[in-house]
Formats: structure tokens, C-alpha cells, sequence
């Protein structure tokens, strides 16, 4: 009898997949070369799998920041900013961001999961209504299940069912929030804001969207869905994270609403952790800056995004509904996806294994995720090892006929 | 409506979902038993949420076990709505 018992089926499935770098979760990486350049095991691979959206991890000024952060202020702040203060970087990039995304307010938090643990479980309470999208996150359900709102779900990006839930709550006292995500880390689908949006304004609702995989990615200036969609007034609060686009680590929330800071002495999440050490709040800083001024980094990443989604898309593999920076296959069985995993890593492609439950209607995936540092060289290389391996495994049976678009570029 | 007849609808959806299992009834459990995984629950409570056309909150879901409990759950919910 041991306390770790009641975890034998993890461990079972856990254990199933092997040691080392065969095993999808215990996978080490022996060097990082550049954005999309690793090791994994002595062999080279192309990093497809990392959510560096706009490749900024290796940004040559952001490293010179953080260098002189850690020279300058020493490698952490060895406390939370409630008990033991603040570093003018902390407020520095509260500003940057607030004024980037066009909001009085902005609080920053030390991981993207904190930002959702911290928000969710403060700003609505007992009689209050959190209304979330089925295929949340695990940091929105486990921030819901830290709080004491009643908590809710709508069928994922389903208006009609939000709609319905919301009518339902229409006599009930308390505040209601919404919370929806930009771009789905899963499958890389887009949530239908507007939509949510019009909801949200008739009822009475407030509306949170994490913009987690979609700062930097959508809309003219990369303010993600709420720009895209045009919707940014509708929305009440916008969280996001550090260590996607921005390519380091930490979360944050940014809002218009009066009263916000508050949630500095309110919220636990914010309250009882150390802050971000100098160096990441440096190199985030200078990220964002660059973020806000290269679009060019923007129309690459979706020309990327494009290349991969419609490539696999016409090797009859089955891709997301939408062309976005996350493209994932799915595939029918967890053992033939584990293999197909473990044969595009000895390809030298590496990317994520996602296995039910932790996927959307219980479906293994493989799941890229594209950046703006990849080469279209890069890209091909990762359709063709797609190809050979599908029809090693029988994934695809036949040579796919070629497409209309295919004929039409190789008439022209 | 009548909890014999919400567990009636209960049951008759539960073996929807797992067609080779017999004998469904109230004191079977829901996850243990029908070896339901959780996504494949969660997709199950949504469809009895529009089938009686309410919303149950998480952490009641998280106490259910077997089909009474849900059935009692729909009860009061339902009960509730009306009220």
C-alpha cells in the first residue's frame, strides 16, 4: 500500500511508452540551436513543436536585455511583489502591455497558468456565475475550481448553447462571466468572439478571453481574436501569457474596468508567489516591443501556418477546422499515433503528442505548432516526413489525388 | 416530471453510449462501471443537461457516482428551474 496507489493507471499508461526520448513525456532536449533547431538524443531536429510563435526566443536585443538585467539586478527577485515590492521592471512592462493592448489596467503574474488561477478565482465569487467553454484550458477549470463561483459549461464555441445557459441564469442574482479562448491550443480552432460577444452585451454578462495562443498571431497589431473580430469593446478582460509569442515565461491580465487594482491585495495567486526575476521581465519587454513593431513577423508566421495546414490538409490527413499557427492531425489510435510520433522524432521532426483525455472528443493528436522563424524548407521537410510515415502506417492508403490548386499552380 | 421516468431517459441514454452493457440501473456507476473515460462523461452530461434543459454546476458533477446520483441531481435542479 503506498499514498501514490491511486495514480497506478497513470503510471501503467505512463510507463507503457519506454524510457528517454521514445517516451513523448519524458522527452530531454540534449541542445537548443535557434528557434527551430534542437537535439534531441545526438539527432538533429527541426522544432515544430514549441509554441515560439514568432520565433523571439534567440531575438538578439531581447538576450542583450536580459543580460544586462542580470548584471545590473541579479538573478531574482527572491520575493512577492505584495511582501517584498516591486522592481521598476514590473510596472515598467505593466504599462508597456496596458498601453499595448489599449487598457488603463494591467497585472502581471509569474506564469500564464497564474495569470487564469489568480483572475478566475478572484474576480468572481460565491453567487457569482463562471460560465466556461467546454474545452477550456486546465489553468481556466483549475482557476474555477480554486474559486467559489458556480461554474458552468457551454458546449465548445457554441453560441446557441451559451445563449441557452445564460437564459437559464437570467433571474439569478450575481455576476456572470464568460470565458472563452482565442485560439484553442488543441486543434488551433478560433472561438466565434462576435458572436460570443453579442451574447455577452444582452445579457448582461462579462467576458473574459485568454489570449494565450493568439497575442502576436491575430488581428492587424497582434491584440489577437478581440482585434480580429473587432470586438475588443466587448471585452471585459484579456489574459494572456509570456511564453508563447513573447518567448519567455509569465502571464498577465489587462482590463478597462474601474477598481482593477485591487485584485493586487485580493488575489492570492498574485499575492503569495515571487515575481519574475529582472532578466524575463527585460527580454518580455523587449519582445513586446518587437512584437508591436515588425508585422512582418505576423504575415510570415500565417504564410507558415498556411503552408503546413494546407499541406497536410491535402495529403488527406485530417487537420483542424482553421488555419492558425497550431495544426494538429488526428489520428483514430493512441498505438498509431505514438509510433507516428516516435517515427517523425527519428525523422528529425519533433512535435507534440497529445492522447485522450487530454484532447478534444478523444482522439490522439499530433500537434504542431508553427513559427515565423521556420523556413518554408523547414515546413516541406515536415509534410514529406508526414507523407512517408502515414503510408508506413497505413494511415493514408493511397496516393492522394492531386488538387485542383496543385494543378493550377503546376499549369501556371 | 417523475424521477422514475428521469432515470428512465437516464438509463436509456447511458445504453446509447455503451450498447453492450447490460442491466443499467440506478446503482450503477457511472465512470467505474460503464468504463466511460472523462470526456466521454462530460459529453454524456451535456446531452442530459439539454435533455432536461438545465445547467449542472462542476462541483455537483464531481460528486456523482452512480446513475441515482445523477438522477437526483436532475431532480432538483429541474425542481428548481420550475420553482
Amino acid at each position: 500500500m503506498s499514498i501514490f496507489d491511486k495514480f497506478d493507471h497513470l503510471r501503467h499508461t505512463y510507463e507503457s511508452f519506454g524510457s528517454g526520448s521514445h517516451n513523448p513525456f519524458t522527452v530531454s532536449f540534449d541542445r537548443i540551436e535557434s528557434a527551430t533547431e534542437g537535439v534531441i538524443n545526438g539527432r538533429r531536429v527541426i522544432l515544430l513543436g514549441t509554441n515560439n510563435y514568432l520565433g523571439l526566443t534567440f531575438d538578439p536585443h531581447s538576450i542583450e536585455e536580459a543580460v544586462r538585467a542580470v548584471q545590473t539586478l541579479g538573478t531574482g527577485t527572491t520575493g512577492s511583489r505584495v511582501a517584498n515590492g516591486s522592481y521598476a521592471g514590473h510596472g515598467a512592462l505593466e504599462s508597456d502591455l496596458a498601453k499595448f493592448f489599449r487598457r488603463r489596467h494591467c497585472m502581471v503574474f509569474s506564469t500564464g497558468y497564474q495569470a487564469n488561477l489568480g483572475m478566475l478565482s478572484t474576480i468572481v465569487g460565491r453567487g457569482d456565475h463562471l460560465i466556461l467553454d467546454s474545452d477550456s484550458h486546465a489553468s481556466i477549470y483549475d482557476g474555477a475550481r480554486l474559486g467559489h463561483a458556480e461554474v458552468i459549461r457551454f458546449r465548445h464555441s457554441d453560441p446557441d448553447d451559451l445563449y441557452k445557459r445564460l437564459r437559464r441564469l437570467k433571474d439569478a442574482p450575481g455576476s456572470k462571466l464568460i470565458v472563452a479562448e482565442g485560439i484553442y491550443s488543441m486543434l488551433g480552432d478560433v472561438a466565434p468572439l462576435r458572436e460570443i460577444a453579442a451574447i455577452k452585451r444582452e445579457m448582461g454578462a462579462y467576458l473574459m478571453v485568454d489570449e494565450a495562443h493568439s497575442m502576436g498571431v491575430l488581428g492587424e497589431h497582434g491584440r489577437g481574436l478581440a482585434e480580429a473580430t473587432g470586438v475588443e469593446a466587448d471585452v471585459d478582460f484579456i489574459v494572456g501569457t509570456f511564453s508563447k509569442s513573447l518567448g519567455s515565461v509569465g502571464g498577465f491580465c489587462v482590463s478597462d474596468l474601474d477598481g482593477f487594482d485591487v485584485l493586487r491585495v485580493a488575489c492570492r495567486p498574485y499575492m503569495f508567489t515571487a515575481s519574475l526575476p529582472p532578466s524575463i521581465i527585460a527580454s518580455t519587454r523587449s519582445a513586446l516591443q518587437r512584437l508591436d513593431n515588425d508585422k512582418h513577423l505576423r504575415t510570415q508566421l500565417m504564410d507558415n501556418a498556411k503552408q503546413l495546414h494546407n499541406g497536410l490538409h491535402d495529403l488527406g490527413l485530417e487537420v483542424g477546422p482553421h488555419i492558425s499557427p497550431v495544426v494538429s492531425v488526428a489520428l483514430d489510435e493512441p498505438e498509431v499515433a505514438v509510433r507516428f510520433w516516435s517515427a517523425l522524432v527519428e525523422g528529425g521532426i519533433y512535435l507534440n503528442l497529445a492522447l485522450p483525455p487530454a484532447t478534444p472528443s478523444s482522439r490522439p493528436l499530433l500537434r504542431a505548432s508553427v513559427s515565423a522563424a521556420h523556413s518554408p524548407a523547414q515546413i516541406q521537410k515536415a509534410v514529406e516526413l508526414f507523407a512517408k510515415i502515414a503510408y508506413e502506417l497505413g494511415v493514408l492508403r493511397s496516393e492522394p489525388a492531386p488538387r485542383l490548386h496543385s494543378l493550377a499552380a503546376n499549369a501556371a | 416530471m417523475q424521477i422514475s421516468e428521469i432515470r428512465e431517459q437516464i438509463i436509456a441514454g447511458l445504453s446509447q453510449a455503451r450498447p453492450d452493457v447490460q442491466n443499467i440501473g440506478g446503482q450503477t456507476r457511472i465512470v467505474q462501471d460503464l468504463e466511460l473515460d472523462s470526456v466521454a462523461v462530460m459529453d454524456f452530461i451535456l446531452s442530459v443537461e439539454d435533455r432536461f434543459d438545465i445547467s449542472i454546476p462542476l462541483d455537483r458533477v464531481a460528486d456523482i457516482v452512480t446513475v441515482d446520483d445523477l438522477v437526483h441531481v436532475v431532480e432538483r435542479l429541474g425542481n428548481a428551474e420550475r420553482a
